[in-house]
């Protein structure tokens, strides 16, 4: 089960990057709980977490987004690796939250990244995810944290 | 490795060589673009530890700005590294890796400042003005 405390920590890391890094704040939509794999977006910043709790905590966007973020940002490289670049820096920065509140507790892999629609998210099975959409100017992101 | 662009604007007074050593181009180019230290002079940047310490040997900068998480070799073995050359270098952590022990431990191998990621234009350039103080 998982404390709204903790659930608050992955989404300040995230709405805080676009806060800081874009000066435009995202805004949080109504989360959902779901089984199985969520679907998602073309870039997706994975982190790997073990020891109080165990499995996966994700940022997923889509291109669109992702172009506007790097133009808020002053950058003209809008390249498939600066995108994997961007997404592989909002998950480092919820990393960097998540150890700061949880300390020793939690086990933070350094972030990983994938494009594509099916990437292969190393999910547990039977492990139902939290769905948190991150809305931000007239695009919609997704945070999805998936532990036990 | 990527050697930068010398560019004078020391308007007097003594030019500082500057490296930036993180992973993501995004930040690399991020910090290049918002220090507005007329002294500093950029003198290349680095993705990872091993890159920096093959271009602080080329370079000898002054000022070095370095992200802790990074392939090949982290932060925190860099900045040691780096110290033990030279130990008048002074170093900003630039690192989204929020928590206390980061921090100290970075200031231990001799760090002399530590800004969070993601940081505005003037978080950046207030860090900048500390370690040069």
């Amino acid at each position: 089960m998982l404390y709204e405390q903790e659930l608050k920590t992955f989404v300040e890391g995230t709405t805080n990057f676009f806060e800081v890094a874009a000066q435009q704040p995202a805004s949080i939509g109504s989360p959902y709980l779901m089984e199985g794999s969520p679907a998602v977006h073309e870039y997706t910043g994975v982190i790997n977490i073990s020891g109080k709790r165990e499995g996966v905590v994700y940022f997923t966007a889509p291109k669109a987004m992702l172009t506007v973020l790097l133009m808020k940002m002053q950058e003209n490289d809008f390249s498939h690796e600066t995108m994997k670049d961007l997404v592989g820096e909002v998950a480092n920065t919820i990393s960097g939250n998540a150890r700061r509140d949880f300390g020793r507790d939690f086990v933070i892999s350094v972030p990983s990244v994938l494009s594509g629609e099916k990437p292969q998210i190393p999910q547990k099975p039977g492990v139902r995810s939290f769905i948190i959409p991150i809305n931000w100017r007239s695009h919609s992101a997704k945070l999805i944290v998936s532990l036990t | 490795m990527r050697n930068g662009k010398a560019v004078a604007k020391n308007g007097g007074k003594r030019t500082l060589k500057l490296m930036i050593v993180d992973d993501s181009n995004i930040m690399r180019r991020r910090i290049e673009r918002s220090q507005r230290f007329e002294q500093l002079e950029l003198v290349g940047t680095a993705g990872n530890g091993l890159e920096a310490l093959e271009l602080f040997k080329k370079t000898d900068p002054d000022v070095v700005t370095m992200d802790i998480t990074m392939p090949q070799m982290d932060g925190i073995e860099c900045i040691a590294r780096l110290v033990a050359m030279k130990p008048a270098v002074r170093i900003l952590v630039v690192s989204a890796l929020a928590d206390k022990a980061t921090a100290v431990e970075a200031m231990e191998r001799g760090a002399n400042g530590f800004l969070n990621k993601p940081f505005t234009d003037r978080q950046l350039n207030e860090a900048i003005a500390e370690l040069m103080r």
